[in-house]
């Protein structure tokens, strides 16, 4: 009788796993968002460009799957280098892969001066081929330099693509964070006020009442005021804010879980209060709580945004969607590949967590459905 | 008799994650006008499933096949207009739940009034009269100032007399009544019976119950459909099938009366808990800025003595204090008035101070669907109290106890990994007896444990916590509306009315020679078969 083997159960986790995979917008979006978070973390070591990097060639160059410089604009490319150098171009040529110059001047000519030509983003690998026995007159060589942007560039010349991943990586950082940051305070504030309920429960809400009161911008402005710009501030002042929505979902479901008769029992055994809260009132809640927080990490990306729109949030050289979005507004016209890209990759990913959220909310909750 | 309503080989079934589940497997069953037919069967054997697929009011991932033939129209199939203009005026339904089945936020004039203008075509003054008539018709005092009152002002059983009005106020040719009495109390039960039977007489239409008691079959139905697993195994004159049940299953359901009595304690017993002049007040409103509290008494001056391996029933109707006073006695609700526990005085005792105390007492709840935490498994379930009053223990022990536990009560302990809502009610409620008992208490307030269950298995739980008592000395505060269930487990019984005890005596004593008004329309409600 000692040895009787227990049979595996089905837990309602399990359940809502199956129902979940039976949601395909749901899965869809799951791999969507893995997709971008993998092109994030990774993507920005790949595309060979560092997001720092300015290339005054190519400023507002538009996307390409072709590599810059243009075959069509080396022309004009070596003649603004040459007019830089005070030179007179006499002739190019393209040989071999070199790209061959033949300048003059009036002066005999430094060595130095296929300084010019690595300075550009255009060329590489200046050297001097020949050079004509007064000096006047000399022949360089250098390799056309390959660079590709797929994305086009900004306003400063930076690589679009690779400030875009970065900006996505801050991004979801700040959303993940600011939203944990959320979901601890308010988990916690909200089940010891639902819990110990009565005077305590009425002072405690009392609190979140007056803080929802706060206009947010208004706060933020007086957050950055006293603290300087900070991207820690950033998660400190969404999170802050975003709490309080939690503490009241959290109340209410321990209010209504409280009641149940399963807590009855345990109180009846003499089980403690931690002990209801944690084997009792939490694990019977986490279903909800999942659901809000896949609906709130867009919240905090939108408010990102927002506050980063109004100049409050991330810095240069550091970027956000939000940043790059409000720049790219900026240049609607001529080059709104500025705006329309960085606002796909934001749209997309709001759009996969909202659909991951109402997934979530038919797997774990069927009855509301 | 030309028939009302026809199903021929009707069949349900549902889409789930599991694959399709057939709720119903093919059923025939005829009404014909002016006659009264029952649908009899357990929990989950596909009564409700089978009504609601024939009225085409199965949830989304439902699928109804087959004939229900009303007249010439087959109503499976059929377009949601054209159902429509059938139900609510030629077939209606009353519901189990008359708390849900009226609109909280229109007055009872505004429900009735709409539907008599929708399908009887007539202006607001003419309606309103025949909304007043039907008020009357079924019973209700004051219908001039019912009608503007709403459904919150009202009891269960006006409201569910207001959803009979609604649903005959039409002169509807069919009447379906699913439960219609279940939820409410046992008195009330009684008149909701019998209005519908004196309405069914005067009208002549026919009706369809749909319940899981023999006892309301026995008084209504002409002819009886028992159903079993989606099928009907039996059918045939109610008298016939009463006197002789053809298949196995109908015996079983008409065996199913808990029978046997609790043998008597021995008056020597030591006392186990003792309570005098308990009361229990709530106060209601009040709180930040509010309005001034009120009173309300819940328990008023309620006095009992339990001796070791005694039952004392507690009954009485809902609202009439039982399980406030059960729960003042574990001091889970604060109270005045003196509790005393195994010759302990327990009064003013805090949480903490309680806490050894409470591996004595127990309480096992109604609903076995509420009172199992769904997140643990059944194992995690039962040893709970263990890890709380023997730390000491280990988990091989623990798991040990827990097998021994699901053991006495009569389920499979290999099944212990297994999540709550894999098992049905009755297991349930084994389960949860299996938690009470597994601290080996002195005493187990029992609240209502079998009342949310099927008469069969009531039965069974019935003979196993009789059985438990007897293994263990058990004492037992049994709490119940049903007096067929106290009287086979209970030595001792107190009434309960509005918080007062109106009654006490020994079971034969109440059951016998009841001297109460109140506690003779309990005794008729419980044993009318």
């Amino acid at each position: 009788m000692t040895d009787v083997v227990a049979m595996k159960g089905r837990s309602l986790w399990i359940d809502a796993w199956n129902r979940l995979k039976a949601n395909r917008a749901a899965i869809i979006s799951a791999i969507y968002l893995c997709f971008i978070v993998l092109l994030t973390i990774i993507g920005p070591n790949l595309t060979g460009h560092e997001f720092t990097t300015q290339y005054p060639s190519y400023v507002r160059v538009p996307p390409s799957i072709e590599p810059y410089p243009k075959a069509d604009k080396l022309d004009q490319e070596i003649k603004e280098i040459i007019t830089r150098a005070h030179l007179t171009l006499k002739e190019w040529k393209q040989e071999g892969g070199r790209f061959l110059v033949t300048v003059t001047s009036t002066k005999p000519i430094d060595d130095r001066v296929t300084r010019y030509l690595d300075r550009s983003d255009s060329f590489k690998d200046g050297k001097v081929e020949s050079k004509s026995t007064d000096g006047m007159e000399m022949t360089l060589s250098a390799s056309v330099q390959h660079l590709y942007f797929f994305f086009g560039t900004d306003i400063s010349g930076r690589d679009l693509l690779t400030r875009t991943l970065m900006a996505g990586r801050v991004s979801l950082l700040v959303g993940l964070l600011a939203g944990m940051v959320a979901v601890t305070i308010g988990v916690l504030y909200g089940s010891v006020s639902g819990f110990l309920g009565g005077k305590t429960d009425e002072f405690m809400m009392r609190i979140v009442d007056i803080l929802y009161a706060l206009p947010f911008t208004f706060f933020v402005i007086m957050l950055v005021v006293f603290f300087g710009r900070n991207f820690m501030l950033m998660f400190l002042a969404i999170g802050a804010v975003l709490w309080l929505d939690m503490a009241r979902i959290v109340r209410g479901q321990t209010l209504s879980l409280k009641r149940q008769e399963y807590v009855q029992a345990a109180e009846a055994m003499g089980v403690n209060s931690w002990g209801i809260l944690m084997r009792h009132i939490i694990p019977n809640m986490l279903g909800p709580i999942i659901i809000y927080v896949t609906l709130l990490v867009p919240q905090v990306i939108i408010l990102e945004s927002f506050l980063s729109y109004l100049g409050l949030g991330v810095q240069e050289p550091m970027s956000s969607w939000g940043v790059q979005i409000s720049q790219g507004s900026r240049n609607m016209e001529g080059a709104s590949y500025l705006l329309i890209i960085p606002a796909l990759f934001l749209t997309s990913t709001l759009f996969a967590l909202n659909f991951i959220g109402d997934g979530l909310r038919d797997a774990l909750d069927p009855k509301d459905r | 008799m030309k028939p009302v309503l026809e199903l021929k080989n009707v069949k349900v079934s549902f889409d789930t994650l599991d694959g399709n589940v057939a709720a119903v497997k093919g059923a025939n069953i005829i009404v014909r006008a002016g006659e009264t037919i029952a649908i009899v069967g357990e929990s989950g054997s596909g009564k409700s499933q089978l009504m609601m697929g024939a009225m085409g009011l199965l949830a989304a991932n439902g699928k109804a096949e087959g004939k229900a033939l009303f007249g010439d129209q087959n109503l499976i199939g059929m377009s949601k207009v054209q159902l429509n203009s059938i139900r609510g005026s030629k077939i209606t339904m009353i519901f189990q739940e008359p708390m849900t089945s009226l609109d909280p936020l229109y007055t009872i004039g505004n429900q009735l009034i709409e539907p008599i203008k929708r399908h009887s075509h007539l202006d607001h003054t003419a309606a309103r009269m025949r909304a007043l008539e039907m008020l009357e018709f079924v019973k209700i005092k004051e219908p001039e100032r019912r009608l503007r009152s709403y459904p919150h002002e009202m009891s269960g059983g006006q409201r569910q007399r207001v959803m009979i009005a609604m649903a005959l106020a039409n002169n509807p040719e069919l009447l379906i009544a699913d439960e219609p009495t279940t939820a409410l109390d046992v008195t009330v039960q009684a008149e909701i019976l019998e209005l519908m039977a004196s309405l069914q007489k005067k009208m002549g239409m026919a009706m369809i119950f749909i319940t899981h008691d023999l006892g309301i079959v026995k008084r209504i139905a002409n002819r009886v459909y028992v159903m079993r697993k989606g099928e009907v195994v039996e059918e045939g004159d109610t008298k016939t099938v009463f006197a002789k049940p053809k298949h196995e299953y109908t015996k079983a359901l008409l065996d199913a009366e808990p029978s046997g009595r609790k043998s008597p304690t021995s008056p020597k017993a030591p006392i186990v808990l003792s309570g005098s002049n308990v009361r229990v007040t709530f106060n209601i409103g009040g709180g930040f800025l509010g309005s001034p509290v009120i009173q309300l008494k819940a328990v008023d001056g309620v006095s009992l003595v339990l001796k070791q391996g005694q039952t004392i029933g507690i009954v009485g109707e809902s609202g009439s204090g039982k399980s406030t006073l059960a729960r003042a006695l574990l001091r889970l609700l604060p109270s005045q008035g003196a509790i005393n526990f195994e010759g302990q005085s327990i009064t003013g005792l805090d949480k903490t101070q309680m806490r050894p105390l409470r591996k004595q007492a127990q309480i096992v709840f109604q609903d076995p669907f509420g009172s199992l935490s769904p997140r643990m498994t059944v194992g995690q379930i039962i040893t709970e109290g263990l890890i709380v009053h023997e730390p000491a223990m280990t988990k091989a022990a623990r798991d040990l106890r827990a097998i021994q536990a699901l053991e006495e009560v009569q389920i499979d302990p290999a099944l212990r990994n297994r999540y709550p809502h894999e098992f049905s009610g009755g297991q349930r409620q084994r389960i949860a007896i299996a938690r009470a008992i597994i601290l080996k208490p002195k005493l187990i307030v029992l609240d209502e444990p079998t009342s949310a269950l099927d008469r069969q298995v009531q039965k069974q739980i019935v003979d196993l916590l009789r059985d438990l008592q007897k293994a263990n000395d058990l004492s037992y505060l049994f709490i119940s509306h049903d007096l067929a269930v106290v009287r086979a487990m209970a030595d001792y019984v107190i009434v309960m009315k509005d918080g007062a005890m109106v009654e006490q005596g020994s079971v034969d004593d109440i059951m016998d020679h009841p001297r109460e008004q109140y506690t003779r329309n309990l005794m008729a409600a419980a044993f009318s078969n």
